[in-house]
């Protein structure tokens, strides 16, 4: 299992780092923000150990932290999306515009 | 609620990697999507898709659906979220993205903690030590980011503070992290003490290490904080084994190494010396180049500026944070107007590390409606500045200054410019004539033929030549 998750691991960073070098950097602030929203990937953790942390009775203090990982980790996600897709449509709006 | 617990029970280990397999492909074509303005909404779009079926597929299989806490706290969470994303204005993206970096990592490194602590996953060696390297890298980009945040939003102040012995401190601090590691693998028994240690130890070294990094130096500590939020996510994945952390943290972290890069590149900077504490340009390094002193200069115009202007067919413009300061966008996108009315072609020259972050400047020019088109890199348009008519630099002067590719021994030289010096006549909207952020004087200021220089708020002087156009 280790060893599955560690060649993920390291076959994602690949293809992505090869997919990201294909951004202009006119882009590079909504791929930032975008990539900023990813990180809050972390949220799917945060929901499993939540869970299993109350379920094994830390209830306080498990839902404590818990909450405030998922909670942190959902700014991350929502906001970052919310932003980059407002930026977008700033750049795309003015190209429509354009044409 | 009926169709998703029958869903629960079809969901068997192999569904659900298929599905995580289907919903990281979808990450990477929305990343594919991003290339292309036109269709980099539709992208985004599909990553954050991607993300919300993640999460109900978290709550479907673990059959988390009566937990009334985890649907609160999502709910919260999207909530300020909403509320960050609407309020922001597009000056400040580089403090939220530093602030959401912080906020990932943090959330990132609480998982770990969990998983340290053995809930949400197996003991292990191979657990304990991810989720203490994860718990690392966490905190550092928690307070890292925090520190970075908190001096773009000049809440904290913007000159880079550098202790006693500064790099000798962030060295002890970086080995005792690291010591943190095996220990806690070896006595497994005062395990609490390396969790507390690990935590302790990387929050001061987020500290030390954004707290001596100034203002120019943000794009390339954004990067970096940005690249290390999405690897705390991935080692938080490889602590609980979870199949799509481990995927898109991994995704996340190749994105802001690559950029961390690409500012690095722009800014003439070596990584380790960033990561060492050597952020900052020496101060007293204009002494040591001989360049007149930029004190000697009196604001001179060669050029009658309206002169030069009335007459230019081909124009570029060369904008910098300077202008973003003084919130002369507007105006400058007046200013071209103006000039296109009169059958000019202006072309934007925009730096790789004009403004804040990385592509900064680029949002801040669409924002004021300027064209994305419009918009040139620095390798298109510098065959262009020798035949142009005239160049017009707003509130730009390390990204313009020949002394990169003339002063040998400087802190720029090497670093790739705009070569705007190549432009028989260039108008310089810029406060005052003081060297940039590396500190070496603009051989440009001194020249003397084809120069005008509008000295004060780029605001003002941009109304005052657009007046009597």
């Amino acid at each position: 299992m280790e060893i599955i998750l560690v060649s993920i691991f390291v076959v994602a960073t690949i293809i992505g780092y090869f997919l990201i070098n294909n951004v202009p950097s006119l882009l590079h602030t909504p791929l930032m923000s975008g990539m900023n929203a990813l990180s809050g990937v972390s949220v799917l953790g945060a929901l499993i150990a939540t869970a299993e942390a109350m379920e094994k009775g830390y209830v306080v203090l498990g839902g404590i932290f818990g909450s405030i990982a998922i909670i942190l980790a959902m700014i991350n996600v929502v906001g970052g999306f919310a932003v980059t897709d407002r930026m977008l449509k700033m750049f795309v709006h003015k190209g429509e515009k354009h044409d | 609620m009926i169709n998703v617990i029958f869903l629960t029970s079809i969901i068997t280990q192999e569904i659900y990697y298929l599905v995580c397999g289907v919903l990281a492909v979808l990450v990477l074509a929305g990343i594919f999507f991003m290339s292309k303005v036109k269709t980099a909404v539709l992208g985004n779009r599909l990553s954050a898709i991607a993300m919300i079926f993640g999460i109900i597929l978290v709550i479907v299989r673990y059959e988390y659906l009566l937990k009334w806490v985890l649907y609160a706290s999502l709910v919260v969470g999207t909530i300020i979220g909403l509320i960050f994303a609407k309020k922001i204005k597009m000056i400040e993206m580089p403090q939220m993205v530093a602030l959401l970096n912080g906020v990932g990592g943090a959330a990132s490194g609480i998982v770990a903690i969990f998983a340290f602590l053995e809930i949400g996953a197996d003991k292990s060696v191979f657990t304990t030590t991810t989720s203490l390297v994860a718990i690392l890298v966490g905190f550092v980009t928690l307070f890292g980011s925090l520190v970075a945040a908190g001096k773009l939003h000049k809440v904290l102040p913007q000159k880079p503070v550098v202790l006693k012995n500064h790099q000798l401190i962030s060295i002890i601090l970086l080995v005792l992290m690291g010591a943190m590691i095996p220990l806690g693998v070896i006595c497994s028994d005062f395990a609490i003490f390396f969790l507390i240690g690990a935590i302790v130890f990387s929050t001061l070294f987020g500290i030390a290490f954004t707290i001596r990094v100034g203002g120019a130096d943000m794009p390339i500590t954004i990067s970096l904080l940005n690249s290390l939020s999405g690897v705390a996510g991935a080692i938080a994945g490889l602590a609980i084994g979870d199949v799509l952390l481990v995927a898109v943290g991994g995704i996340v972290g190749a994105s802001g190494l690559l950029l961390t890069q690409i500012m690095c590149r722009a800014m003439n900077r070596q990584l380790i010396d960033i990561l060492l504490g050597k952020t900052t340009v020496s101060s007293t390094s204009a002494s040591q180049v001989n360049v007149p002193v930029t004190e000697s200069i009196e604001p001179h115009n060669i050029i009658d500026p309206i002169e030069v202007l009335k007459n230019a067919k081909r124009v570029i413009i060369v904008p910098g944070y300077g202008m973003a300061i003084a919130q002369a966008q507007h105006l400058v996108k007046q200013l071209a107007d103006k000039l296109i009315g009169q059958g000019a072609v202006v072309k934007y020259a925009v730096h790789p590390v004009a403004g804040r972050m990385p592509g900064h400047m680029n949002v801040l020019l669409c924002e004021a409606n300027v064209e994305y088109e419009d918009l040139y890199e620095l390798d298109d348009i510098n065959p262009e500045f020798k035949d142009s008519d005239v160049t017009i630099v707003v509130g730009a002067n390390d990204v313009i200054n020949p002394a990169a590719r003339m002063a040998e021994g400087t802190p720029i030289y090497g670093m790739p410019i705009l070569n705007v010096d190549e432009c028989s006549h260039i108008i310089i909207f810029n406060f005052d004539l003081k060297p940039g952020y590396a500190g070496v004087p603009n051989p440009i200021y001194t020249r003397t033929h084809g120069v005008s220089l509008q000295l004060g708020d780029a605001a003002k002087t941009i109304a005052n030549i657009l007046s009597k156009l």
